[in-house]
């Protein structure tokens, strides 16, 4: 076996980890409505603590708590007990997560190159730098919530890479041999999984708003799991903080990719039809970043135009790709 | 901070700017109306607004060819649309990014941007000569907030150590008293975020002016230079040249440049992608008028820097060599031709026009099939890109060029309304088929036409040798080259850099406010408040909080 193939079997052991991750943690979530359940059942029968062990209905008045702590106003309504599942969920999906990076990095040995330089390649890097940067964000703050949609998203793409998108390894041709190939490639791939974080971050927090308008009855709650997760308000600031990593990193791209249309092309910016779409990208978020400096636009309507801009940036990747003639012709395909 | 009205953070609005404000317009007067509309230009709002039109404003020019990008497209667009594409072009659909209303909309955005930043950059200079502000009375209203007692000392010499670990720290301090007997610091920091989120914008318009200006500054021309044949940079000696409107070609660098030799190499072991290029190198020897020479490599990703210019290589094919006799044997006609690649294995196709020497004007519509290869249908197609069997093919037609009046005519195609085809389709007569090295006569007696064998060493394979003989060599390559002068790409540089550095420093640099009071209790133990608002987004103001309370505890000795 060579190391092609030994990277399309990680790729396809990586693809099973991840779905079995995916029912994970949507495991997770339906105990999370089942706990949810079970507190709005104690608080009907006035016993709140005993109804769930461990389930504890918070923000119950304002605390006045001295130093050094102080009372999280964002705190989910109801705290989310500690669960075996999730735990699996997690495991599964570091394991998924190697797996991938093996398949990615035999691809590149394979290869002699940085494994990104077709639709294929891009395809396998781009989804293994969400899991990664999904993976290091947990580090920091507590968003295994997402863990279905990381793992769905991961997978669906995959899928879609290893069955429409592979080729063959071939070497590159002359106009992708440069430096900037690799930076500017990975530095969009990059870009393009902290928007992904930050558009599921978006979703959740228009749904969750809708539910806190709704007001807090969690008899009549739809998704109950929606009840353990943060508030509209600390999600928007999650969005917002992954959003602008995602910017910035765009940025990068917009440059590091004029600078090498200037090499290439002779030209650092055409309007080629790749061009285009990338600077809409842009426009996008900055218009995202203003919202939320801008009264009246902070909320909702942000979420809506962070939404947009992912939106954008999978139809940068699928349909122009693959349908809008350009210079940008390295599908691969 | 002086933002716009309409600015989150920027306090309740002080006016109605909004609708019952309308009412009251008549009102306003002339200049007022006039304020009016340009407080709504530069309001948070519109900037908003134009943003989202401009990214909408941007999508058409990716539907529909571009005359700037692939002038090809939009012609082949006409022919497919006749009925609508008209229309698309009376409402410049093909030169989108340099439309009326694709202009408007940016030229508005820019303007309210300069409106938004000229005032906030006065309110800044002053921001930074100011001094923090007056501690708030009550500190546990704000959003960060923590306290400590301390059993001992006096609240004088506690605020004077939070004092110097407050300026250790970066921030602007001043000391302040309350009204009720405490003494307190109050503290800022992080005007840089300010500082970046204007030299952002700044540079945003510092690039749409060099880019404006730039465009007009320099010049592009692009010269297909087949292997020998040396290129000198004056205007006649270009394919074609477009000067940027300030631009005086009489000011073109004087220099040659030789193409020496076109090197490609071809991928030979992986079966996957056998035959496919995988690099090409343009050597070239450069000359200066002072005689000095230099031998140079251009290649893809890899322009020539020089004498002010930047030479790419954009393209590369075969320049067939063809050498048209007429009946005496005299040469009426020699030329390298350079001919258009159209396909992976370099099946080329290239035009001949022989205007003066023989009877009647002869054209040739010509295919060069570098690895011939004979399908059923007896037709040729090229099986690899190198040069293992070449053919070349040649319909010939006779009559007028219809070049006589001078009008240009692209080398590139020929006109046959006014000609008769003499050899291959309809006449019955097969076309000319020639291999490096060979002859023919071509038909009526008009004459013979040689396919020169570019290789010197090669002699002119015998007829029953071909497929043995080593065609290596045997028709010289061109190379395309762009040449371009753009004495403003540095400075679109140095914005980008400046953008991205503005950019970074006003999203991650927190702008905080904090303060320490210490007030002396009765009983002798001194309360220490800590507390802290961010201006802007700052997830990480309480742990700064907290972390200075710690740091301050430990500075004033507290058990840790
Ligand atoms: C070419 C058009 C513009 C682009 C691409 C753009 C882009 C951006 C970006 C990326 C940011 C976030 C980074 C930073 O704070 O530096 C930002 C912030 C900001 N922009 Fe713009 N901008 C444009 C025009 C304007 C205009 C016309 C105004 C005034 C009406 C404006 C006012 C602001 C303000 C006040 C902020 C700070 C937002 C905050 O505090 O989060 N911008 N802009």
């Amino acid at each position: 076996m060579d190391l092609n193939q030994l990277s399309v079997l990680s790729l396809w052991s990586a693809m099973a980890m991840y779905a079995l991750a995916f029912i994970a943690f949507s495991l997770d979530l339906a105990r999370r409505s089942a706990d949810v359940t079970a507190v709005a059942d104690g608080m009907a029968s006035g016993n709140a603590a005993s109804a769930a062990a461990g389930a504890v209905a918070a923000r119950t008045g304002d605390s006045s708590v001295a130093t050094l702590t102080r009372p999280d106003v964002d705190a989910p309504q109801v705290e989310a007990r500690r669960s075996p599942v999730l735990r699996v969920a997690l495991a599964l999906t570091v394991l998924a997560f190697l797996l991938h990076l093996t398949s990615v990095i035999t691809r590149g040995v394979a290869a002699e190159r940085v494994p990104w330089a077709n639709m294929y390649e891009f395809g396998l890097t781009g989804t293994v730098l969400i899991t990664a940067v999904y993976l290091v964000v947990l580090l920091r703050i507590d968003l295994r919530f997402l863990g279905t949609f990381i793992t769905g998203l991961v997978l669906v793409l995959l899928g879609i890479a290893a069955v429409n998108f592979y080729v063959e390894v071939v070497p590159l041709p002359p106009a992708l041999q440069s430096a900037w190939l690799i930076i500017h490639v990975f530095v969009a791939s990059a870009a393009t999984a902290f928007f992904a974080l930050g558009f599921a971050l978006s979703v959740l927090q228009l749904v969750q708003h809708r539910r806190q308008s709704g007001g807090a009855d969690l008899k009549t709650l739809k998704l109950k799991f929606l009840a353990t997760l943060p508030t509209a308000q600390r999600l928007e600031n999650l969005a917002y903080r992954t959003n602008i990593v995602g910017f910035i990193l765009w940025t990068f791209t917009l440059i590091a990719g004029a600078i090498w249309a200037e090499r290439a092309w002779g030209r650092y910016w055409g309007w080629d039809t790749k061009e285009v779409w990338t600077f809409i990208i842009w426009v996008i978020y900055a218009g995202y970043i203003h919202a939320r400096a801008t009264r009246g636009w902070r909320g909702s309507r942000s979420a809506w135009l962070a939404i947009i801009g992912f939106a954008a940036v999978m139809f940068n990747f699928s349909v122009v790709n693959l349908f809008f003639k350009g210079l940008h012709a390295y599908s691969g395909l | 901070m002086s933002r716009p009205s309409d600015y989150v953070d920027a306090g309740a609005p002080q006016r109605a700017d909004g609708p019952s404000n309308d009412i009251m317009q008549p009102k306003l007067g002339f200049v007022g109306t006039l304020r009016f509309i340009w407080r709504q230009l530069t309001s948070m709002r519109t900037a908003l607004l134009l943003l989202l039109l401009l990214a909408i404003a941007a999508v058409p020019g990716s539907l529909v060819p571009q005359r700037s990008s692939d002038p090809n497209g939009v012609i082949q667009y006409f022919t497919d649309n006749p009925d609508l594409a008209p229309i698309l072009d009376n409402i410049q659909m093909f030169d989108v990014y340099g439309s009326v209303w694709f202009s408007s909309i940016y030229l508005l955005l820019f303007v309210s941007l300069i409106g938004c930043v000229v005032p906030r950059t006065k309110h800044h200079f002053q921001a930074m000569r100011s001094k923090p502000p007056r501690t708030p009375a009550r500190l546990e209203r704000l959003a960060a907030h923590t306290d400590v007692t301390l059993e001992g000392g006096d609240a004088g010499a506690a605020i004077e150590s939070a004092h110097t670990l407050l300026k250790k720290s970066g921030y602007r301090t001043e000391l302040y008293q309350g009204k009720n007997g405490d003494v307190s610091v109050s503290a800022e920091r992080g005007y840089l975020r300010e500082t970046g989120n204007l030299v952002f914008h700044s540079a945003l318009v510092g690039m749409l002016v060099t880019v404006a200006v730039g465009g007009g500054l320099g010049y592009a021309g692009q010269r297909v230079v087949v292997e020998g044949q040396t290129f000198v940079n004056t205007l006649l000696d270009y394919n074609s040249f477009n000067p940027g409107r300030f631009y005086n070609p009489d000011d073109l660098a004087p220099y040659a440049l030789t193409l020496d030799k076109f090197d490609v190499t071809y991928e030979k072991e992986n079966l996957d992608a056998y035959g496919q290029p995988i690099d090409f190198t343009a050597n070239v020897t450069t000359r200066l008028p002072n005689g000095d020479t230099e031998e140079r490599a251009v290649k893809v990703n890899d322009p020539l820097r020089f004498e002010g210019t930047d030479v790419y290589l954009l393209g590369n094919g075969y320049a067939p060599k063809i050498t048209v006799r007429d009946p005496d044997g005299t040469i009426v006609w020699t030329d390298s031709v350079p001919f258009l690649p159209q396909d992976g294995n370099l099946t080329s196709l290239g035009v001949i026009k022989v205007p003066d020497g023989l009877e009647e004007q002869l054209g040739m519509i010509g295919f060069l099939y570098p690895t011939a290869y004979e399908l059923e249908t007896g037709a040729y197609t090229s099986t690899y890109p190198d040069l293992v069997f070449p053919v070349l093919t040649l319909n010939v037609y006779s009559g007028d060029l219809g070049i006589n009046d001078g009008a240009p005519k692209s080398v590139y195609s020929l006109d046959i309304d006014d000609m008769t085809q003499l050899t291959g389709g309809k006449t019955g007569v097969d076309s000319i088929e020639l291999m490096p090295g060979q002859s023919q006569d071509l038909p009526g007696g008009r004459g013979t036409i040689t396919f020169e064998n570019a290789n010197p060493d090669a002699a002119a394979p015998a007829e029953d040798a071909v497929t043995t003989a080593d065609f290596a060599g045997s028709v010289a390559r061109f190379a395309s080259f762009d040449v371009h002068r753009d004495p403003t790409q540095g400075w679109v540089l140095t914005f980008a850099i400046l953008i991205l550095g503005g950019l970074l420093t006003s999203l991650f640099v927190p702008r905080r406010r904090v303060w320490i009071k210490a007030t002396d209790n009765a009983d002798g133990t001194v309360r220490v408040e800590y507390a802290g608002l961010a201006r802007g987004e700052d997830p990480g103001l309480g742990e700064a909080v907290d972390a200075l309370a710690y740091r301050h505890g430990t500075a004033l000795g507290l058990p840790r």
